[in-house]
């Protein structure tokens, strides 16, 4: 039996996932809470956010996240696709920034217009 | 003579004065001192921002970047680069802009959106010398989400507030070492979510009861001194930690920035450091309204956001003629475990269905209930599985309810079973 913080909202539920029984989930208040409790356990993914560079905008810097979760192992590596990318004014949140982070198929995209 | 003026372009501002727009106001205008809309969402890039609100996970830029589109398709007219300096009882705003200068404008109603500030090292007394490297946690977002410096590469942090945490992850993934997050109270003051995954994921150890005693450097900062604390948060002398590290991150409170409320004679809360409010946000200066972070420090944008839009519709009402007489109004007391409410007062005459009360409790609880009272009798009864001061509480009342108690109401915890 795993004690885990179910991290999908900010309400934070205490959940307990037993892994002899299949990874079953208890303490959850909403199914996103089982399928986090069942994912952590077996193959745990985030969202990753950070910057890159932009000239000729309102910043110096355009923020970006990845389009859908990725493995948490692969946080790092993620970010440091990152480096030495440079985007030119005008940008529209939703652009593709690196796409194929990692051959995962998930791409960083602009999160605001610059 | 406009209709309103929002004081505050942030997510406040923008919600309000959206609210204040569908309701059929025509002359707005929202003031804002940076060079674009959106406020501090702009530096918070990470992703959990509109949950409740849009029912999707977006980062802060996106969600001020969908009120800052909602917000282009009304008339309503916005003045960046303008710094209010004051705000008269009779509802005139002077202001400073960097293309007007200096403008007085008359409004109809005034809605104060105009955020917090962190609390800083000297707010705080933390002893020792005063190198560079001390930030508050903001300042450093700002810093390496906007302005693309990294404020230093050995980091220790001190309060475990949302923002502290965030900046523990931000800085640990641009290549800095977040060598500890320190806190004083026995628990975290910020989310969950956020001790799991800007912590835990990157084994970031969480020292609880402990804080900073002692900053060492003399241009730079060189070491920071960590002592564990005692149940009345004093240092016990031969527990110290020394961290060698060239930065210190401050996330150790918000204050909201009721400068220009104070200004205006408005009554401000101790308890909350924001105007004392009725249940539509309206100030104790008739017409004046006040929401978001300036009301009361909120740890969800989205609730922010309904705070705000209730603000607007509440304002554009006060405007339009809309409102219900006041009639009697109801003192809202903070009882045993809980540190504050917003509202602080309630006209039962004005609230349409429901009255939602928010509050923060003093201590972690576990399976508890939130009892309200009207003198001696109870009146509603919620239960909880869960409390802790650094998650805000929420509750309903029905107006029937509301109109039943006279007086006062109080609020207070019951704690069923300890954890």
């Amino acid at each position: 039996m795993k004690e885990l913080i179910c991290i999908v909202c900010p309400k934070g539920c205490h959940l307990q996932v037993d892994e002899a029984q299949d990874y079953h989930v208890t303490g959850n208040h909403c199914p996103r809470g089982e399928e986090y409790g069942k994912m952590e356990l077996t193959h745990p993914t985030r969202v990753v956010t950070s910057t890159v560079r932009c000239t000729g905008g309102t910043h110096p810097r355009c923020p970006v996240k990845t389009d859908a979760p990725i493995p948490k192992g692969l946080i790092f590596q993620a970010v440091r696709c990152l480096d030495g990318v440079e985007l030119t004014a005008p940008v529209h949140a939703g652009d593709i920034v690196v796409p194929d982070v990692c051959g995962t198929g998930v791409s960083f995209i602009a999160t605001r217009d610059l | 003579m406009y209709d309103l003026i929002v004081i505050g372009g942030g997510p406040a501002g923008l919600a309000a004065a959206c609210a204040a727009w569908e309701k059929g106001l025509k002359r707005i205008l929202i003031v804002e001192r940076d060079r674009e809309l959106g406020g501090i969402l702009n530096q918070c890039i990470h992703n959990g921002f509109g949950l409740h609100y849009f029912k999707e996970e977006l980062t802060g830029p996106e969600y001020a970047g969908r009120f800052i589109r909602l917000l282009a398709d009304t008339g309503v007219e916005v003045r960046l680069d303008t710094m209010v300096l004051t705000v008269t009882e009779d509802r005139q705003v002077h202001m400073v802009g960097k293309n007007t200068g200096y403008r007085i404008e008359k409004a109809k109603a005034i809605i104060l959106a105009m955020g917090c500030r962190e609390r800083t090292r000297g707010a705080i007394a933390i002893p020792g010398q005063r190198p560079a490297g001390v930030f508050t946690a903001g300042a450093a977002q700002r810093y390496v989400n906007m302005e693309g410096w990294l404020p230093g590469r050995r980091v220790v942090i001190l309060g475990s507030g949302d923002i502290g945490l965030i900046m523990a992850r931000r800085m640990t993934l641009e290549g800095a070492r977040v060598l500890a997050c320190v806190e004083v109270m026995p628990y975290s003051g910020g989310l969950n979510r956020n001790i799991v995954q800007c912590l835990h994921d990157y084994d970031i150890p969480l020292y609880l009861s402990h804080t900073v005693t002692d900053i060492r450097g003399r241009d730079r900062v060189e070491q920071v001194v960590v002592s564990k604390v005692d149940e009345h948060r004093q240092p016990i002398p031969g527990t110290e930690l020394v961290f060698d590290c060239d930065t210190l991150l401050l996330s150790v409170g918000l204050i909201p920035e009721n400068e220009l409320t104070r200004q205006a004679g408005i009554a401000i809360d101790p308890r909350t450091n924001g105007a004392v409010v009725y249940e539509d946000m309206e100030t104790s200066l008739p017409g004046v309204f006040a929401c978001g972070n300036v009301a009361h420090v909120h740890d969800l944008v989205d609730f922010v956001t309904a705070e705000s839009q209730r603000a607007g519709r509440a304002a554009a009402d006060c405007v339009l003629g809309g409102t219900a007489p006041e009639g009697s109004v109801l003192e809202v007391k903070t009882g045993d475990g809980v540190t504050y409410t917003v509202p602080q007062h309630i006209r039962p005459g004005r609230v349409a269905k429901n009255c939602d009360l928010f509050f923060r409790v003093n201590r972690v609880c576990g399976d508890s209930q939130i009892l309200v009272q009207s003198g001696d009798t109870p009146i509603a009864r919620f239960s909880r599985d869960h409390l802790a001061p650094g998650e805000m509480e929420h509750i309903v009342l029905p107006r029937s309810l509301l109109e039943g108690a006279s007086g006062s109401i109080t609020v207070s915890i019951r704690e069923v079973a300890s954890k």
